[in-house]
């Protein structure tokens, strides 16, 4: 017999106190999974700052770095550029990152700092309890968008890849999903890459997963699946934004 | 194919999401009746003979509760 | 020992490479640009890194990521960008990592102005983040305490894996002197940093964290931080005296404002009052044992701050409310003049007489 599934070395043996059927554990292990296969070559510095993630630094069987809120990109640099050699990472929710740290990611990613960025994407502020994220769906009820939001009194929600393959700093963006056991495959793959550009120093790279919060979306955990299949997807299309090599696919 | 997987399942890390139940090709995980240690009612595997070990159990599982073992030539 | 005629803020970049810095961070704001403009091109001279951040508050998170690699790193700014940095000055506090902070201070509050000023002295000092915590202020008075204080910075942020600030205001930053650059540039046997994040596998993993959740654990982490305060408090006071040996009047100010004050006192002494200057070196810790000693025969004291009297609550805690404790400033950018605190000198004396 042959393991062929099991806890990741890179992994601590605690638990994850995420809620039931929230997909940040499968992302914690497939990000795990991934500097595994770095092996010796991969000595990493993990980097969460605040929201659900915040206590990554108790999953993760690496050095670990805990930031404040939005600013995990400009502590990577400060990491990065001290330690060139050394995989260097950032798991950042979408709260933390879209709205009150979009400054730092903005700005990482146009000095194409050589990191990479793990971007959970799942609409809503988790750790607070439910309000309104700059990701928040349009119609979206949340905390703080009672009735759902109304793009004329919040907004609309940002698109982050979209908006960083705008620009010229980037190396690799690709928006990927884990609603299904084929997304999670894909999502796999790409967080391969993106730490691979890394490795190749060819700079910055970026990962956004679409993820969900049942608790707060207020859906049992398959339904919460399926909500992201219907209501995510069509608003935060998957794909690839940006290579190293310029061959893009938008259409993952 | 049928019968090559086993898996290990540690019942107390389980919180009873169901993803693994829904995503089993073969439709043989089911729920616990009993409570586990946290209070949920954990994952497990009703006809251990015909799991593949084909591990989709295990990749939706957001909490590494299922260790999955495949037989030799599956 | 050689000496160089240099500006207040290159001191501060130059002393900072002495010191093995390699890595600096900082946004631009008046009246500090000189460190960056500085280090810009003397950084990569010396294979450093210097980045022009998006913000103070990316800076001194960049300073916080290097400074968890057991690096030596600086950032700089002047009030209202000390004031972004304030949370992560807090983090660092928090998670015991070492750093230099630079501030040029100027008037506020708000945008303020751009003329050197003293009114960040409670925000240094008592602590400008949230939480309980302590800064090591150090507070120059020329250029070659802007060097040599920075040197001392750096130790000290080591030793104690703590951010210390280095005060200066617009005008040290601006001038020029001759500094003699010492043969000793610091700690010959700085201590190691077994803590560091360096993502070194092979050994126990490293977390650099602020967060503790459980109560009790954020208890004891704030009674060693406290601990590690009250050691500080024991063995970093500093200070310089002028003509307190028998001074009646005992003038208390630091950075410019004590350098006015001593131009003060020696015309005080000219008309035979018996004036002295005491000059706190460091903020935090107050060095209140000097003070006590400094004004045993003083029948009253004299703050002159660039401020509206911030320091005076630190000299009347520091002399136990015995003597009187009058205070001279000016604000806004305004530096007094020896002339204004000679009359405020002949005022008091008049009253002591």
């Amino acid at each position: 017999m042959k393991v062929i599934a099991k806890r990741p070395e890179s992994l601590t043996q605690q638990a994850f106190h995420y809620c039931p059927g929230c997909t940040h554990g499968i992302i914690h292990r497939l990000v795990a999974e991934v500097i595994d296969e770095l092996g010796e070559g991969g000595p990493a510095v993990g980097i969460a700052p605040v929201g659900c993630s915040v206590l990554a630094y108790e999953y993760f069987n690496l050095d670990m770095i805990q930031a404040s809120h939005g600013r995990a990109p400009a502590v990577a640099t400060g990491v990065k550029r001290a330690l060139p050699d050394c995989i260097v990472f950032t798991y950042q929710g979408d709260g933390d990152l879209a709205a009150i740290g979009l400054s730092e990611i903005v700005h990482a990613a146009l000095r194409g700092e050589n990191f990479t960025v793990i971007f959970v994407n799942n609409a809503i502020y988790g750790m607070t309890g439910g309000q309104i994220a700059p990701t928040t769906l349009p119609g979206q009820k949340t905390t703080t968008s009672p009735l759902g939001r109304d793009t004329v009194l919040s907004g609309n929600p940002i698109k982050v890849c979209e908006l960083l393959a705008t620009q010229e700093g980037p190396a690799y963006l690709s928006r990927v999903s884990v609603h299904s056991p084929a997304q999670v495959r894909r999502a796999r793959k790409a967080i391969q890459k993106a730490f691979e550009v890394q490795r190749k120093k060819q700079g910055f790279s970026l990962v956004e997963i679409l993820s969900t919060c049942p608790t707060n979306w207020g859906l049992d955990p398959l339904k919460s699946l399926e909500w992201l299949e219907k209501e995510m997807l069509p608003r935060y299309p998957l794909g690839e934004f940006r290579t190293p090599g310029g061959e893009e696919n938008g259409s993952l | 194919m049928a019968g090559k997987g086993k898996l290990t399942i540690a019942r107390d890390r389980c919180k009873g999401c169901g993803l693994c139940i829904h995503f089993c090709p073969k439709g043989i995980l089911k729920e616990f009746l009993e409570l586990n240690r946290l209070g949920y009612r954990p994952v497990s595997l009703e006809e251990e003979g015909e799991c593949t070990g084909c591990g989709i159990c295990a990749l939706m599982c957001p909490d590494m509760v299922i260790q999955v073992e495949r037989g030799e030539g599956a | 020992m050689k000496t160089r005629l240099m500006k207040g803020n290159e001191a501060v970049g130059e002393a900072a490479v002495s010191a093995g810095c390699r890595h600096y961070y900082g946004y631009p704001i008046t009246p500090q640009n000189e460190i960056p403009e500085y280090l810009s091109y003397r950084m990569p001279e010396v294979g450093g890194v210097f980045i022009q951040s998006e913000s103070e508050i990316a800076a001194i998170n960049m300073v916080y990521g290097t400074s968890s690699t057991g690096a030596r790193v600086m950032t700089s700014s002047s009030s209202p960008g000390i004031s972004l940095k304030a949370e992560g000055i807090s983090y660092l506090a928090g998670s015991e990592l070492p750093a230099v902070i630079v501030n040029m201070m100027r008037g506020g509050p708000g945008l303020g102005g751009i003329q050197p000023a003293q009114g960040d002295y409670f925000q240094a000092v008592k602590g400008g983040g949230h939480g309980d915590y302590r800064v090591i202020v150090l507070a120059a008075a020329s250029v070659q305490e802007l060097y040599t204080f920075t040197l001392l910075a750096f130790d000290l942020a080591d030793r104690y894996r703590n951010p210390v600030m280095l005060l200066g205001d617009g005008l040290l930053g601006q001038m020029m002197e001759e500094v003699e650059i010492p043969q000793d540039l610091g700690d010959d046997n700085p201590p190691g940093k077994p803590w560091a994040v360096t993502g070194c596998r092979g050994r126990g993993r490293n977390i650099i964290n602020s967060l503790y959740l459980d109560p009790h654990k954020l208890e004891a982490h704030n009674r060693k931080l406290q601990e590690k305060y009250k050691g500080i408090m024991e063995r970093e006071q500093r200070f310089q005296e002028h003509h307190t040996e028998d001074c009646e009047l005992l003038l208390v100010a630091y950075g410019t404002a004590a350098r006015v004050s001593r131009g003060a006192v020696d015309e005080a002494r000219a008309l035979g009052i018996k004036a002295g200057l005491f000059r706190p070196q460091t903020l935090w810790p107050f060095p209140n044992r000097g003070l006590k000693e400094a004004a045993r025969r003083a029948r009253a004291l004299l703050v002159v701050e660039m401020s509206s009297g911030q320091m005076v609550e630190d000299v009347n805690l520091g002399v136990q409310c015995r003597l009187p404790v009058h205070f001279y400033g000016r604000m806004g950018g305004i530096v007094p003049s020896a002339g204004e605190v000679l009359e405020e000198i002949k005022r008091i004396e008049g009253g002591l007489a």
